[in-house]
Order: C-alpha cells, then structure tokens, then sequence
C-alpha cells in the first residue's frame, strides 16, 4: 500500500527534521536510496522547482516527492504526515511553552543538534553537487553563482531570478 | 468565522513566502502583528524559536503556534492547512506539467544550468546554517563527524540527530 508507505516514511521525517526545510533534505537522499522511487537528479529538479515556486521549501519538496510517487493523492498524503508531529508537538509545547524554553536538558541537546543536522546537510550537499557538476560548464556555473551569492549583495536576489539565470545559461552554453 | 480567517490569512503568507523560515519573518510581522494584532512582535520571535527547535518545517511550526493561541487546537489545524494548501496545488500543478516536457533536449539542457545553480543555493545555505550553529570546537566536531558518518556510512539519519542529542546533554547538562 503506497500511501501508509509515503505516510510512514513522510510522518518520520517530520519528527527527526530538526532545523526545517532543508534538514529534510538528508532524509530524501536516504529515502532516494532506501525506496527506489526516485533518483537524486530526479531530486535535483526537486529542489530547483520547491526553491522557484511560492511555500515553505519542506512543504513543496514533500509535495513533490509525493506526487511523484502516487499522483495527487501522494502528494497531499505526504505532506499531512509531514506536518502532523509538528502539528501535536507544538500544541503540547504551546501548553507548556514556560517548562520547554527553559528546560536545560532541551537546551543542551539542540547544542549539539544544530550542528550535527548542518552536518548532516552538508551530506547531502555534496551528493547534489555531484549529480548537478557534470561538466566543466556546470563546475563554472555553480561555483561561479555560489562566489557571487557569498561575496556580492547579489545574495540578495530572489532564488526564482537565479534558476532562470541557470536555465537560459543550460540552453545558450549547453553547459 | 475565526477559522475560515486563519485559514486565509496563512493560505496568504503562504503563497507570498519563498523558501520558507527565516524568509516569512518580514511577511508574519505585517500580516499577523501589523495588520491582525494576532501576536506581540516579542511573542512572534518566541514562536518564531519554539518553531526552530521542534521537529518540523519552521514555517508551519509558526503558523501552527499562532493558529492554537487564536483558536486553540482547530485553530491550529486551520492556519496550517492554510499554510501548507497554496504549496499542494502549486506543486502538483508544476509537477504534473513537468512529467509531460521532461526528456525534451530543450528542457534537458536547460535543466543542467538550473541543477547547477541549485548546487549554488544549497552550498550557499549550508554556509549560513554553519554560522548559525557552530559556536566551539565540539560543534565543529559534531558537524564534521555527521557529515562524514551520512557520506560515507548507511548509518541511519534518524540515528545521528539522536546522538548528537545525547553528546549534548552529556556535554552541557546544567552549563546551558
């Protein structure tokens, strides 16, 4: 049964992806290569329409992952369960919102939370630079756009600006 | 009707967000402080962090925190479907039309530039997220170490976020 699959493994990520979005990007890896139902250039593409259209980055990429897997009804499943721990935790912390901001234990363990997850994101990363730097072109464009986004006040430019940038350098150059 | 209310007012900052987190805190501040009066500034940077650390997408998290103290738990249920509804038909949309042109040349060609630009993007996020959270040497660490274990391990995900958890606690009991 597709659906209680995309639940189950959807519902998962809501609970583990601590630091939102693109804490659910390891997981989708690990999902690529765990299910079989899609590839990580299929994910690339992913990312590259979540990152260019309106919504939070998680909620899109779950959409999409869902809707790949099982049509419409794919995507909205896996994007319930996504939310639904989310949903019950933060009204039980809502509840006790005092007890939570100020207990030491949860402070210390998102201490070292935080960075294990930017590792864990930094993982994934570099599996999408291998799959997005094929080529010489590819290398110049990425690394060209990264230096530019880091060191310029083009940092400030809307993604959407930069994928259509990318596009229309794919079809010119044929990277 | 309050719920239809949230309902809307989050379905808005959902169509009107890009990327989600730290980018919706301008547009939260107009739609549910400005212009609502639903929350405090200070109370919304609250939710805004309690968004931060519990599991989930931080945009919702939010949306969800505000929608339960407007209206309790159907409150909550009403602003984050309204945050997560714009994204569903968006998505499914742009997904069922991409299915069709996929494995055109054309598309092919342009999609190795818009693959290469995401690379920018996410390297560029990474970056920042590092920032963020490494403050000492032992962060340093844990960011390097789960980096190494999820590239070149099948150690689980999951597994790694409750480690770190665990070296945290063990690390900064009482000093936090």
């Amino acid at each position: 049964m597709i659906y209680l699959r995309l639940f189950y493994e959807f519902f998962k990520i809501g609970l583990f992806a601590i630091g939102g979005g693109p804490a659910t990007l390891p997981f989708l890896m690990e999902l690529a290569k765990t299910s079989g139902w899609y590839d990580t250039k299929t994910l690339t593409a992913m990312i590259a329409v979540s990152e260019g259209t309106p919504g939070p980055l998680g909620i899109n990429m779950a959409t999409y992952v869902g809707f790949h897997v099982g049509g419409v009804w794919g995507g909205i499943t896996a994007t319930v369960a996504l939310v639904l721990p989310g949903l019950v935790i933060i009204i039980l912390v809502a509840k006790f919102l005092a007890l939570f901001g100020k207990n030491s234990m949860v402070t210390a363990a998102f201490y070292a939370i935080r960075p294990a997850v930017t590792g864990l994101i930094l993982s994934a990363v570099i599996g999408i630079w291998q799959i997005g730097v094929v080529s010489a072109g590819t290398l110049a464009l990425a690394a060209g756009a990264l230096a530019l986004m880091f060191f310029t006040p083009l940092r400030k430019l809307h993604p959407l600006i930069w994928l259509v940038f990318g596009a229309l350098a794919g079809l010119v150059f044929n990277l | 009707m309050l719920y239809l209310r949230l309902f809307l007012a989050f379905a808005k900052i959902g169509v009107m967000t890009f990327g989600g987190g730290l980018t919706m805190l301008p547009l939260l501040k107009r739609e549910i402080v400005d212009n609502r009066g639903w929350a405090t500034e200070d109370e919304l940077l609250d939710y805004y962090a309690v968004g931060q650390c519990t599991p989930g997408i931080i945009a919702v998290n939010t949306s969800t925190f505000i929608g339960y103290k407007e209206g309790g738990v159907l409150g909550a249920v009403a602003a984050t479907a309204g945050m997560v509804t714009p994204s569903v038909i968006i998505i499914t949309i742009i997904a069922a039309f991409l299915a069709n042109i996929m494995g055109d040349g054309y598309v092919e060609r342009a999609l190795r530039g818009v693959r290469a630009i995401v690379c920018a993007l996410m390297g560029c996020t990474v970056f920042t997220l590092a920032k963020k959270s490494v403050k000492d040497a032992l962060c340093m660490l844990l960011l390097a170490a789960a980096a190494a274990t999820a590239f070149f391990t099948p150690f689980p995900t999951v597994g790694v976020v409750v480690i770190a958890a665990l070296i945290g606690i063990l690390a900064r009991r009482g000093r936090a």
